[in-house]
């Protein structure tokens, strides 16, 4: 250990994904979000089930954000909302992002038979009209919030092999996979050590923009009664509800806010962790001319 | 490391072609013969130098001897035994003892990975586990050992071949393959970087097969030179040989057209420029 090294005291860093400004705007309303989640039911004085006789009130002093058609205070429910929207829309992108990006990975990198195999069977899902399977599938499996995320990750993967699959197949002859074959590397240390770090980045951003029509998608189940059951609060089910009740704007358009700024700040931290990921602009993130 | 051995003719042969072939198919078009009967042999610590003009055939003929390019016909022997094609499955471990620097030093390291880990890769093969480590090697191709925790984008096009070279190096292969390593590189480094393969590979005991379309730079480095032609070799001798009595045809095209700098500002091939 050089002398330099064991005279600096370590300190803390900022990792080199939050060096940016709008990072720090997506990872902050993301972790506001999850604290709303963890802590509102236990803090939040008002119910967002408890009805009152003050039916589609607009937004005033009693009701921040007014009240919906069942007298419910509509801020309560978009701070409680947050509680199923949030996590199970997670849940869905990343379980839909490392099954399809696998699916895709393996059929882009072994090619022939495997190919074929993996992406008809993406070709039949991509085929029906998303809402509709996941109807379908979510409707066999009888309603209910975990069978609502089962359908939508069975409709969702293929949009990711079918990336990763083009993405791999572009990397897969590049000089410095083949050099690494040379050097007896199997086809899955290669796939894992030199074409995945390479080709994550564009899958990365995907599924960043993808949480928005995961929310949405989770949010059109509930309204069909395939997800979350009424009265659960929940973003999509009460957009859903506002756009019944057109004149009053209000019960539509909080939710909404909130299913905005949560995308918005995906996006954000998306592209921050692209830029970071690649040693190319990581120079940049952090703040140094490349 | 072993020591400097002259190639001598007790030398033993490490690597065998015997009149391959190979021909790819062209959708729709007839069959295309990149190669048509090549043989070569190249001995321990031998460089074989292997030139010919864009599209002769000289870069496929290095990919058939890697395993990269499936033979039509002929037969490819590397220590006797035969070059099976690279498949999905891993390479077997008689064939470890091939490896090749590629023509663009901008796509032969992987970007996203530190170069020294990359070395490393190298040194897991070597049959000798003490011979080289990472600093030695960097600083075997006038890098520095603190160069190790870089990324290859911040290295310039001539350095990401000298760390391509240090990581085949760093293997011990039996037999060093450079298609067309000096091809991208400006004319400075070429000469640098074609000597540094050479005394490399005349260090670590390998045979050196070194493909350029550049006859100047292989006589240099080269103990023997194949001219290559339209898939076939029109030539072959100890480079002397070829270089002062080209016996071909092609062979003596090739060398007329190296300019001389007679600074007479004359191009070969061409009528000398008037003065005013």
């Amino acid at each position: 250990m050089s002398l330099e090294q064991g005279l600096t005291r370590p300190r803390f860093r900022l990792p080199a994904t939050l060096r940016n400004p709008m990072a720090v705007v997506g990872a902050s309303i993301i972790l506001l979000w999850i604290l709303v989640a963890a802590v509102i039911s236990h803090i939040w004085p008002v119910d967002p089930l408890a009805q009152n006789f003050d039916r589609l009130l607009p937004p005033g002093a009693a009701h921040w954000f007014g009240t919906d058609q069942l007298g419910r205070d509509v801020l309560s429910r978009t701070l409680a909302g947050s509680q199923t929207s949030l996590p199970l829309s997670l849940l869905l992108v990343v379980c839909a992002m490392i099954l399809g990006g696998s699916l895709g990975a393996i059929a882009g990198y072994f090619g022939k038979a495997i190919d074929e195999t993996i992406m008809r069977i993406a070709d039949l899902v991509f085929a029906f009209p998303t809402i509709i399977l996941a109807m379908v599938i979510a409707a066999a499996l009888g309603p209910s919030l975990t069978n609502a995320v089962i359908a939508m990750l069975i409709v969702s993967w293929p949009s990711y092999a079918r990336v990763m699959r083009s993405l791999v197949i572009g990397a897969r002859g590049s000089e410095y996979v083949i050099a690494g074959r040379l050097m007896g590397s199997g086809a899955f240390t290669s796939l894992w050590r030199d074409i995945l770090p390479n080709v994550l980045a564009p899958l990365l951003v995907l599924a960043t923009l993808d949480v928005g029509t995961a929310i949405l998608l989770l949010s059109g189940l509930s309204f069909l009664g395939l997800g979350a059951v009424p009265p659960t609060p929940d973003w999509g089910a009460m957009v859903s509800d506002g756009v019944q009740q057109f004149s009053s704007w209000w019960i539509a358009v909080f939710p909404g806010l909130a299913i905005l700024s949560v995308v918005l700040a995906f996006n954000f931290l998306g592209d921050a962790w692209r830029d970071s990921l690649d040693p190319r602009t990581a120079d940049a993130v952090q703040g140094r001319a490349i | 490391m072993t020591n400097e051995t002259p190639a001598g003719d007790g030398a033993e042969e490490i690597l065998a072609v015997n009149d391959i072939t190979v021909t790819y198919r062209r959708p729709g078009r007839s069959l295309l013969t990149a190669v048509d009967g090549v043989s070569l042999s190249l001995r321990r610590s031998e460089v074989l130098g292997l030139v010919g003009e864009s599209g002769c055939g000289k870069s496929t003929t290095a990919r058939a001897v890697c395993g990269l390019e499936p033979l039509t016909s002929g037969s490819v022997l590397f220590n006797g035994e035969p070059v099976s094609p690279l498949s999905m499955k891993r390479r077997p471990k008689h064939l470890l003892g091939i490896q090749m620097v590629f023509q663009n030093p901008y796509a032969s390291l992987n970007p996203r990975r530190r170069i020294g880990s990359q070395i490393e890769d190298g040194l897991g093969l070597n049959r000798q586990r003490d011979a080289w480590n990472v600093n030695e090697l960097l600083e075997k191709v006038g890098l520095h050992p603190s160069d190790r925790d870089k990324y290859p984008h911040q290295f310039s096009g001539g350095q990401r071949q000298r760390i391509a070279i240090a990581r085949a190096i760093g293997t011990g292969p039996d037999l060093l393959i450079g298609d067309e390593p000096i091809a991208s590189l400006d004319a400075s480094l070429q000469q640098r970087v074609a000597a540094l393969m050479r005394d490399l590979a005349i260090q670590a005991g390998s045979g050196l097969l070194f493909i350029s379309h550049d006859l100047a730079i292989v006589r240099t480095i080269a103990d023997r030179v194949a001219v290559m032609n339209r898939g076939i070799i029109e030539e072959e001798g100890p480079v002397d040989t070829v270089w002062r009595h080209p016996t071909s045809a092609y062979a003596r095209r090739l060398l007329a057209a190296i300019p001389v700098a007679d600074g007479l500002g004359k191009l070969p091939g061409l009528p000398t420029r008037r003065q005013n």
